[in-house]
């Protein structure tokens, strides 16, 4: 049978190009646009090719940001990971106290960023906060607006209890997808607490873990609404991760130039990040033969 | 090593059972001698599965106790008992090699290295796996996997029984035949008593001295092939052993005449009227066709050829009736009445076997 050919079907696609055009590829584009020119206002704009990449890339300020957007990566994983799973494995397999469990973890998960960001202000504060007040009351100066440490401790509290929920869940629903038939065998086979977490639920929960991870990394190395409301990334700029960091620079100092390609290079790395996890995804999923 | 006992056992899933149906085990009472191998025959859901976790200590009974020797067993955990346990559904630890899932049970009881690794290669070679001993699990064939779940069941040797649970569905029918020769090799050697459980009536006849055939969540029959065959205690052991199983026809019995539908049938013994629902049991490999006015009048339906025999299809007032023709039997022009061997019929009341109070005089059948 010949088969019709009728290319004007594509124009059916038309209006999702249009959507996403405006939704994501003009405004990215206006970035990039910024991102290679220079202009001194009146909308008069002239070509400055990579200079600003170059100026971003050998800056010592976006250098220490990026420092201290690692390094809050990578102590909110170091903790929620483990806690998220801790958590998930002692949670009632069945049950009422299962299901309480379940909304007592996905409360955090459902507040608002900035209702997060306020709440923390609020109990970090000496003066009227739950948890400010009893620290100062056993004799710990406690003042997030003015001690480094103090800010970021609040921070990543804050962030713990906002997400290890959603380790939680996720890791929870890991467990509850192992067959009965494990357990049972490392019953039989003796096998110790630990080696039923070490041998069976946690290779049983690489797969949604590592998406935990993921999800974690991107969402945390984007941080920016729960540290503004706190600290408005200081004291100093003890707290100014990445996106705090650009939003001063591109809107405190409208240095568009050198924002656009700061959030270009931001973009890159969570792309590259998540392009690395897709890979490794997949690689596992192919070596269980799925 | 020692003799299982189970007293007055019985097990319901249901917090709260209510009724008979409630119980996955209804009533059991039994002894595993110690040393010996049994199959345990079953029908799907009928508990058998239940019962082994029941012995191993993966589940708590209901009701009732389990006793191993004299020792009351019925709630310590699986350590205590030191039982293996080959499951249903084969569980491989994914991230070890074949060698280290072989290992696992004795490095958990802390067995020592050198005998560890001589113990590993012996069972390596009984599942025939020596050369993927550094492989890892992960992504091994489906057969592959059940070899290595029931190399784990066998790989310790001072455990007091080794219960397996339909060990080999995935296994191709050549290698099924080896592993079962090699069980049998294990248990002569060390003489464990094991239990094997199958949906296979050859799997089962031929691996084990005993049978135990269950169904409904009791024990319906305890007792050698020829026992299952010859006197099937319930009608389900009846059906459920042969093939095709045993026929049953609806009738009257009184004395050592049995009467289906105004026909009279003669019976090897002599039994005083049993009540309920009165059944008469035979064979297919009794039945015999044949002409003339003598034996029940049938209505032929086909004639079945299975290679060394052929099996006749047959019905009486509706009900299937079967019976088992020699090979290359050629059937006698307008034969339809079919001829049951008297001393091979059993008589059955509500499903259950009722013994004649005597056998009626035939020499070559031993009275039951
Ligand atoms: N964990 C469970 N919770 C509730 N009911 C169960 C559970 N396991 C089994 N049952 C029920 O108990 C009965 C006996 O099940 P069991 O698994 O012992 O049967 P089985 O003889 O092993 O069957 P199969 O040959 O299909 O494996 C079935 O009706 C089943 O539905
Ligand atoms: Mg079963």
């Amino acid at each position: 049978m010949d088969k019709v050919q009728n290319n004007k079907a594509w124009f059916l696609v038309l209006p999702v190009l249009v959507l996403v055009a405006f939704s994501a590829v003009i405004p990215l584009m206006t970035v990039v646009n910024y991102s290679v020119q220079d202009t001194f206002g009146n909308n008069v704009f002239f070509w400055e090719g990579l200079g600003w990449f170059e100026q971003v890339l050998t800056d010592s300020r976006a250098h220490s940001a990026l420092g201290r957007q690692l390094a809050f990566s990578g102590i909110i994983l170091a903790i929620q990971i483990p806690l998220g799973i801790a958590i998930a494995v002692c949670m009632p397999k069945k049950g009422f106290w299962a299901s309480v469990c379940l909304v007592l973890m996905a409360l955090p998960l459902l507040i608002p960023w900035n209702v997060v960001g306020t709440i923390w202000q609020i109990m970090g504060r000496g003066d009227i906060g739950l948890v400010g007040y009893s620290l100062s009351a056993i004799g710990i100066d406690w003042n997030y607006a003015r001690d480094p440490l103090h800010a970021w401790i609040t921070v990543v509290v804050m962030d713990v209890w906002h997400w290890t929920s959603l380790v939680a869940l996720l890791a929870y629903a890991g467990l509850q997808s192992i067959p009965q038939a494990y357990y049972q065998a490392a019953k039989i086979d003796q096998a110790s607490r630990w080696s039923v977490f070490r041998y069976i639920e946690l290779p049983k929960m690489q797969g949604v873990l590592l998406i935990a991870i993921l999800l974690r990394f991107m969402d945390s190395f984007m941080i920016y609404t729960e540290p503004f409301v706190v600290t408005g990334g200081g004291p100093g700029s003890a707290t100014s991760f990445l996106s705090i960091d650009l939003v001063k620079m591109a809107l405190g100092q409208f240095d568009l130039g050198p924002a656009a390609a700061f959030s270009l290079m931001y973009f890159l790395v969570i792309l590259l990040v998540s392009w690395v996890f897709y890979t490794i995804m997949t690689n596992l999923d192919k070596a269980e033969g799925r | 090593m020692v003799q299982i006992t189970l007293d007055n056992l019985a097990h319901s899933y249901l917090p709260n059972p209510q009724s008979e149906d409630d119980f996955a085990l209804k009533q059991l009472d039994h002894v595993w001698k110690d040393g010996e191998a049994y199959a345990l025959l079953g029908a799907s859901g009928c508990g058998k599965s239940t019962l082994l976790n029941i012995i191993s200590g993966l589940l708590v009974p209901s009701r009732g106790r389990i006793l191993f020797g004299d020792r009351d067993v019925t709630h310590q955990d699986t350590v205590a008992r030191n039982i293996a346990q080959v499951f249903q559904f084969p569980v491989v630890y994914d991230t070890m090699s074949v060698g280290d899932n072989l290992a696992f049970p004795l490095r958990n009881r802390g067995m020592a290295p050198a005998a560890i690794a001589a113990q590993v290669q012996k069972i390596a070679a009984m599942i025939g796996m020596e050369d993927q001993l550094g492989r890892k699990a992960r992504g091994l064939t489906a057969d592959a996997k059940q070899k290595i779940s029931l190399g784990r069941g066998m790989v310790r040797e001072d455990v007091n029984a080794i219960l397996f649970d339909e060990p080999l569905t995935v296994i191709d029918p050549h290698m099924k035949w080896e592993l079962r020769t090699q069980l049998k090799a294990l248990h002569n050697e060390f003489g464990h008593t094991m239990i094997y459980v199958t949906h296979d009536q050859t799997e089962a006849l031929t691996f084990a001295d005993k049978v135990v055939v269950m169904h409904d969540g009791r024990v319906v029959q305890l007792g050698t092939p020829e026992d299952l065959f010859d006197t099937p205690e319930h009608t389900f052991v009846g059906y459920f052993i042969g093939s095709p199983g045993m026929n049953l026809i609806d009738a009257d019995v009184a004395g050592d005449t049995a009467h289906c539908g105004g026909h009279a049938i003669d019976l090897g013994g002599h039994y005083r009227a049993p009540q309920g629902r009165v059944q008469i049991g035979i064979r297919p490999e009794f039945v015999t066709l044949t002409t003339g006015d003598h034996g029940l009048p049938v209505t032929i339906k086909r004639i079945e050829d299975v290679g060394r025999h052929q099996i006749l299809r047959a019905e009486f007032a509706g009900k299937p009736v079967n019976a088992i023709l020699p090979e290359g039997f050629a059937m006698p022009a307008g034969a339809n009445r079919l001829h049951f061997a008297p001393d091979r019929i059993n008589v059955y009341a509500d499903d259950w076997r009722v013994a004649p109070l005597q056998a009626v005089a035939t020499p070559e059948r031993k009275a039951v």
